[in-house]
């Protein structure tokens, strides 16, 4: 067994007890890169030097005793976090050269804290996506089956993870992002609290919903990488300052006279049989812990979905328009005035999907639309805000399917937005609401795919989120298995 | 039809983008279809709600105006397609 396969916890007793060396650890990741690699295609770009460098870095530290909670452990970054000196493409031919001359605070907390950097990951075109299929850099593949998608939009940094190509992963999430692909490929996916983590060096894509978080392969690893890059940042005037627990404190402790609601809007017809079984199953192991789960209501959330597909449109169709071939990124040659350069290199750098964004966002918010569409939104959103308020008046956490369905085959959904839109239909609620939300592993179909259940908390209660998918991973029963690659 | 074809050419030029004939086409019955969608949203009865732009209320974020290290010239225009001095160069915008 490669040290590529371990957790962040065990590998860090093992650092403690002088066991293994961090350049052992990054050897092993990149063996296993180099075997699997070619058919799963994570990455966008590869850290090699930069990984080893910042291993021997980490030895020399360890051999002075000098060990913080992440030292010597490679990360992968998803390719939308500006990482200094290295390229940042988020997924675009618009920015395929474009180098950062910053790293973003994320990158910057985690390096502070020890970790060591392999790669940037693929992931849908601006985080536009729920497949990874719309990259510039090609499609990404579920390491459980190749023939299937990972996920998306942080798809690479699931399918690396799955695929042991790294120990922890980032990823952003605006609509589900994080916790859709953690559930696709059999990983843990948290989504923190909006404000809980800096977006600063973060690509944009819909301000008033992104949010950092981390892909573990364990709940535990969770709370270590959430302590790491949690906090208030000068720099991100919507990151909140209130104080940061010790996430890790936690783990191991029970969940007895714990309520969990169980939305009885969120297990509706056409959700996968074996996901809706995999989900009541988890149900009775949370029950049997000494929690007691009780049927609530989130009533607007038949609404979420076209309240989402109007505002993060709107708000990417703003944030995009800083693409314009002036300061960085690729630019058309074509143009023979400044307005024909502008639409040139839009039209040539971006990809269908983002365009069609666009223009849904910019339709939304030109002149007599605003109303019908964004305010409504809007004012919508503001409801299902409620609902979940209302909601944790009378339960600790909520439990839903983090997916409707198993990962899909590649291209079955390109031709219809759709449909690819509605695989976000459980987590983007999470989003709209700002609350943390989390995918654990809780099954597999009998094809052999993996399937997540997802918990939702209130603000700033990822304590207690933690708190419950670790209790539920130590006695959910599943045996852990691996991808065959 | 929520959405037509000319609408459709407005809303490019708004966001600075062009299409092909055939890319219009499609667009416009794509744009239809999710428009049509969002109509789902008249149902709900939102006289009187509070639009939400944040889920987190927060006040402006004020600092001290002080000076601090900020990007030098040469790493902001390092990632420029086109550069002169210590300007970006970009197409001839007057007649």
């Amino acid at each position: 067994m490669g040290l590529n396969e371990l957790t962040i916890h065990e590998l860090q007793d093992k650092i403690k007890k002088k066991e293994v060396t961090s350049t052992e650890i990054v050897t092993d990741v990149f063996k296993r890169i180099d075997a699997v690699e070619d058919r799963v295609r994570s990455f966008t770009t590869m850290m090699k030097e930069y990984a080893f460098e910042g291993a021997k870095k980490a030895d020399s530290e360890i051999g002075k005793g000098n060990i913080r909670p992440l030292t010597g452990i490679p990360i992968a970054l998803k390719d939308i976090m500006c990482t200094r000196g290295y390229r940042t493409t988020c997924g675009s031919h618009i920015l395929h050269n474009f180098v950062p001359p910053y790293d973003g605070t994320v990158v910057k907390k985690l390096r502070d804290e020890g970790a060591v950097f392999v790669g940037k990951t693929n992931m849908d075109e601006f985080a536009m996506g729920s497949s990874t299929e719309t990259s510039y850099f090609g499609v990404t593949r579920n390491p459980w089956d190749l023939e299937r998608i990972p996920g998306g939009s942080s798809g690479g940094s699931a399918a690396a993870l799955a695929a042991d190509e790294c120990i922890a992963a980032t990823g952003s999430d605006t609509g589900g992002s994080i916790r859709q692909p953690a559930a696709l490929c059999g990983v843990v996916g948290l989504k923190p609290t909006y404000g809980r983590v800096s977006r600063y060096g973060l690509v944009a894509f819909a301000s008033s919903l992104d949010q950092i978080g981390p892909f573990t392969k364990d709940v535990e690893d969770s709370a270590i990488m959430l302590n790491a890059i949690a906090g208030y940042d000068p720099m991100e005037s919507t990151s909140v300052p209130t104080e940061v627990p010790d996430y890790r404190s936690f783990i191991g402790k029970d969940i007895k006279g714990f309520t969990v609601g169980i939305p009885k809007e969120y297990f509706i017809e056409g959700i996968d049989a074996e996901v809706d079984a995999a989900v009541k199953r988890t149900i009775q192991v949370i029950e049997g812990l000494g929690a007691k789960c009780v049927a609530i209501s989130l009533p607007h959330t038949q609404y979420c979905l076209a309240v989402y597909y109007i505002i993060a449109p709107a708000e990417a169709s703003s944030n995009l328009a800083r693409y314009d071939g002036v300061k960085y990124g690729y630019r058309s040659t074509d143009g023979r005035d400044l307005m024909e350069m502008y639409k040139k290199t839009r039209s040539q750098g971006f990809g269908p999907e983002v365009k069609r964004r666009i223009m849904i966002g910019t339709y939304a918010l030109s002149s007599g639309y605003y109303d019908a569409y964004y305010k409504k939104a809007s004012q919508v959103r503001t409801l299902i805000k409620r609902d979940f308020q209302e909601a944790f008046k009378t339960c600790d956490v909520i439990l839903t399917p983090t997916t409707p369905t198993p990962a899909f085959k590649i291209g079955e959904k390109m031709d219809d937005p759709l449909q690819m839109y509605l695989s976000d239909i459980f987590t983007i609620s999470t989003n709209l609401a700002g609350i943390p939300g989390i995918s654990v592993p809780c099954g597999y179909t009998q094809g052999g795919l993996p399937i997540g259940v997802q918990f939702q908390a209130g603000h700033f209660q990822e304590g207690k989120l933690l708190q419950v998918a670790h209790a539920y991973e130590q006695h959910s029963g599943i045996e852990r298995r691996r991808p065959k690659l | 039809m929520k959405i037509t074809k000319d609408q459709v050419e407005y809303v490019a030029h708004l966001a600075r983008l062009e299409f092909s004939e055939e890319e219009k086409e499609k667009f416009t019955i794509q744009l239809n279809n999710i428009l049509l969608y969002m109509e789902k949203l008249n149902e709900v009865d939102t006289t009187g709600v509070e639009p939400e732009t944040h889920a987190i209320a927060i006040q402006n974020a004020f600092r001290e105006d002080v000076v601090w290290e900020s990007l030098p010239p040469e790493l902001s225009l390092a990632n420029a397609p086109d550069d002169s001095g210590n300007c970006y160069r970009v197409p001839k915008v007057i007649e």
